[in-house]
Formats: C-alpha cells, sequence, structure tokens
C-alpha cells in the first residue's frame, strides 16, 4: 500500500492553501486550483501532505491508501 | 452474416409494430440463464460512447443482491447524434428486447428509459409499442432535459434521483450504487439492440461482423458534406471513407472526418481510407467509435470556427461544478474565439497548450476530458488554420454557418 493525495474537484473552490503549505506536491492552474501528483507520496514529505488536508478550508483534500498495482497504474 | 441487423425491415417515420419486428427478427427466446456469458464472449462493447464491455458491467450488476435496476440512456445528448432516437423511432421493439433480456440477466424487475424530453415522436413510439406486449418487469419512461449532461450517467441518475442534472463523483459506480441507490445496469439502446440480436443468434453469429477486437455492426451517424446526411449501420472496421461512400460520398473535397463527436478526434481526410471504424485504429489517433458520429468537413468550412464553437457550447454545457471545467472552458473557447479573429495574445498557442495540458483527469466527469481530446486532435490537425488566423484574422469562411451545429442538434434534420 502506498499513500496519495486526493481532491474532491466538486468540493474544492481553489483557496489554494494546499499549495501554499506543500509545493512540492501540489501546483495551482491559472485560476487557483490544485493540479496535484498523483503518485505515492514519499514517507519524509508525509507531514507535509496531512498539514495540507487538514488546512483545506473545504476538506477537499485527502490522503488515500491504494494498492501498489493501481498506484503504478495510473502513473 | 450480413447487413443490415439492427436496421433490417425498417422504414423511415413508422415503427415497426410486434409482429412485424417477430417476423423479421423471430420471437425473443425465453429468459436464458447464460445471456451474461453469451455477450461476453460476442465480444460486444457499449455504444453509448465508452466503448466499455458491456458484460462487464451485466456481471457487475448480477452479482449483487436485492432491488437493482435497468437504465436505458437514450438522451443521445450528443448534437450531431442520431442514431439512438432513429433506432428507438423505427423499431422500438428490438431495444424492448434487449432491454428486457438483460433485465432477466441481471436480476432487475423495473426499467427506465430515459428519453430527451423533446422527443415526443419517441415517447409515443414507446408507449405504443409497450402497450402491444408483456412485460415481467415495470417498465418506465422517463423524459429528461436536453442538456449535454443529461447523457453523462452520474448527473443522470441524480437527476433521475430528484437531483439536479449535475454530475456526481465516481466511484461508485452505477452497478454499485445507481437508480434509488441501488445496483442500475446503465446501457444505450443500441448496445440493448445488439443484446436482443446476441440472444437469439449467439456470440459467433455476432462475430461474423467487425474486426477480432471491436465486434459486430454499429449504427452510425453521418452529417457534414456527406450528400445523404442520414443513420446508417457499418460493420466495426469499416474504413472511413467507405462509411462516407454508403451515405453517397463528400458533396465537396474534405479537410478532415470528425469521429466521436465533440469528445471526438479529426482525422485528417488523407487518412480516412486507412483509418477504420473501431476502437484499435481509431485510438491511433486518440479517439474511439464512441456514439458512432462522424461529420465530414468540406474545405469550404472554416476549421477554426468549428473548434471555436463547439469548446464555446461544452463551455456553455458545463455543470460549473468543478473549478478546472467552469474556469478552464471558458478560458479555452475565449482564446479560441479569439485567435479566430486574430486578436490573441501572442503567446495564445503556448496557452492552449498548457491549458488543455492542465485540465485532463481533474474533473468529477469527463466533460472537460472529451472537450480537450477533441481541441488537441484539433490543434494537431488544423494547426496552420489556426496560425493563419492569428496572424491574419478572419478568413473568407469564417462567416459561412458552422458544420457542427450547437444546440439545436440534428434531430430536426432526422435520420435516413
Amino acid at each position: 500500500m502506498s499513500k496519495h493525495l486526493e481532491v474532491n474537484p466538486i468540493a474544492c473552490a481553489g483557496h489554494g492553501v494546499c499549495a501554499e503549505l506543500f509545493p512540492e506536491w501540489i501546483d495551482l492552474d491559472d485560476w487557483g486550483y490544485p493540479i496535484i501528483d498523483r503518485g505515492p507520496i514519499p514517507h519524509e514529505l508525509m507531514e507535509h501532505a496531512e498539514r495540507a488536508a487538514e488546512a483545506c478550508p473545504k476538506l477537499a483534500l485527502t490522503i488515500r491508501e491504494r494498492a501498489a498495482t493501481a498506484a503504478a497504474r495510473s502513473e | 452474416m450480413s447487413l443490415p441487423r439492427l436496421l433490417a425491415g425498417v422504414r423511415i417515420d413508422l415503427a415497426l409494430s410486434l409482429a412485424e419486428h417477430e417476423s423479421i427478427h423471430g420471437p425473443a427466446p425465453h429468459a436464458s440463464a447464460d445471456l451474461i456469458e453469451a455477450v461476453a464472449a460476442s465480444g460486444l462493447r457499449g455504444r453509448g460512447g465508452a466503448s466499455f464491455p458491456t458484460a462487464v458491467k451485466m456481471r457487475g450488476v448480477a452479482r449483487r443482491r436485492g432491488p437493482r435496476f435497468v437504465l436505458v440512456n437514450a438522451a443521445e445528448s450528443e448534437p450531431m447524434s442520431v442514431k439512438d432516437r432513429a433506432l428507438l423511432d423505427m423499431s422500438p421493439h428490438l431495444v424492448l428486447d434487449g432491454a428486457i433480456a438483460a433485465a432477466d440477466a441481471v436480476g432487475a424487475r423495473s426499467i427506465t428509459i430515459a428519453i430527451p424530453e423533446d422527443a415526443l415522436t419517441t415517447k409515443s413510439t414507446l408507449r405504443r409499442a409497450l402497450a402491444e406486449r408483456r412485460t415481467r418487469q415495470r417498465v418506465k419512461i422517463a423524459p429528461v432535459p436536453v442538456a449535454h449532461l443529461s447523457g453523462e450517467e452520474s448527473a443522470l441518475i441524480r437527476y433521475l434521483n430528484g437531483g439536479p442534472l449535475k454530475p456526481t463523483l465516481v466511484p461508485p459506480l452505477p452497478v454499485e450504487r445507481g437508480l434509488k441507490r441501488r445496483p442500475t445496469l446503465v446501457q444505450n439502446p443500441e448496445t440493448l439492440a445488439h443484446v436482443a440480436l446476441i440472444d437469439r443468434h449467439g456470440p459467433d453469429w455476432f462475430r461474423t461482423l467487425g474486426t477480432r477486437e471491436h465486434t459486430g455492426s454499429a449504427l452510425v451517424t453521418v452529417s457534414g458534406a456527406a450528400r445523404h446526411q442520414g443513420v446508417y449501420e457499418m460493420a466495426c472496421g469499416t474504413p472511413l471513407a467507405s462509411v462516407i461512400e454508403a451515405a453517397g460520398g463528400a458533396r465537396e473535397p474534405l479537410s478532415a472526418v470528425l469521429v466521436g463527436g465533440y469528445h471526438g478526434v479529426w482525422v485528417p481526410a488523407e487518412e480516412i481510407d486507412s483509418v477504420t471504424l473501431d476502437d484499435a485504429s481509431l485510438s491511433r489517433h486518440g479517439g474511439k467509435l464512441g456514439a458512432g458520429v462522424l461529420v465530414a468537413l468540406g474545405r469550404s468550412a472554416c476549421p477554426v470556427r468549428e473548434l471555436a464553437g463547439t469548446v464555446g457550447w461544452l463551455a456553455s454545457e458545463s455543470a460549473g461544478q468543478c473549478g478546472p471545467c467552469s474556469h478552464g472552458l471558458p478560458a479555452l473557447a475565449g482564446l479560441l474565439e479569439a485567435m479566430a479573429e486574430g486578436r490573441a495574445p501572442g503567446d495564445a498557442w503556448q496557452r492552449l497548450e498548457r491549458w488543455t495540458g492542465d485540465l485532463p483527469g481533474r474533473g468529477a466527469c469527463h466533460l472537460p476530458d472529451g472537450a480537450v481530446r477533441f481541441l488537441r486532435s484539433g490543434m494537431r490537425v488544423f494547426g496552420t488554420a489556426l496560425a493563419d488566423h492569428q496572424r491574419g484574422g478572419p478568413c473568407h469562411s469564417c462567416r459561412r454557418p458552422t458544420t457542427l451545429r450547437f444546440g439545436d442538434g440534428l434531430a430536426e434534420r432526422a435520420a435516413g
């Protein structure tokens, strides 16, 4: 199992807090909505990922566990 | 085994009665326990757009417990497609046979047929057809708004469940949670008509047409610069040029053929002899057979106007739920419009590249993905025309009406 960031695009309102807290993994598009790296989050960055997810005012950002094979396919 | 299959014996503007239907196709067999296996062996893929293997969905619903439903998605919200409406209007019993056989196979006791609310002929034809037969299941006709998202299954289900016509996050898929939050088999009318014939003649018969991977025949709606616009049944794997020939040939030299409609891809005219009507061939152009929508674009049409108009229409059909779609599509449409008029900023092409690169996979549904697929394919095929407009402004074809229709669709012009 590996952990990945996932955004609920319906809930996301483009506050952009996540990109500020976790720029290694999250970019913003030209309208301020997050573009998220879907790859497995390395252990040493997990703390940043968790902080970004907790800070989302819309609770739109979550960390999900995925089986290694499924993760590989989504790359 | 020859064509037509689905369109055997049909007449324009007059539905086949049950007796006529049975004299053409034979009576529907009694519920067969192994229909799902027969459909699996036939290789049938959905004809609604996604080309998803039909048997996989059927198995997904059949293995659940408790009440489950069949939803016939006849919204056909793609403006350049009329094949499902034509099929329902001319051969309603074939679709009903398929829906009933599929419902028996997956254990559903209720069938809902979603049709556009302006499809009054379809509604009365279905009513009359249902009055002619006894069904074990409860069959309900549900008129749905004429909007692009009516065909998007999560939005359709949400609407039919009493909500707004807006997509939901998937998963859960409809096979897990659909109508009334119960497992639901969502199929397109044409797909179910194929199921009805597989039920009668078996998977080997089905495979006598088509390619090894894309089996059977498909209904295609041919429009644009073809002499005889209309609905044709073709074997999968037929070269695009032969489909245009079947529609009376081109009225003028073509620049490209759009396959798959507003979420589809452009195939340059030089390649329509080698590109065929099946997913394997079309995937080399980034496309799919989809719902079988073919639009022949004549050289007298301005491709930049076609791209700008279509992306603009898709932007207007967005549910507005997801930021990337509700901001990205209008921005793309505005930029294309500016390029068409020669007033776009110098970095317009780079912006097109960036925005179309950023958008896919970031909405709840596939509307932005489809719009981007259509536009990126247009950028590949019509790059020169886009650059010419950006530099020199409107061309002499810009004032002509576009070939692609936005909003009113083909339905009024009916199928042949």
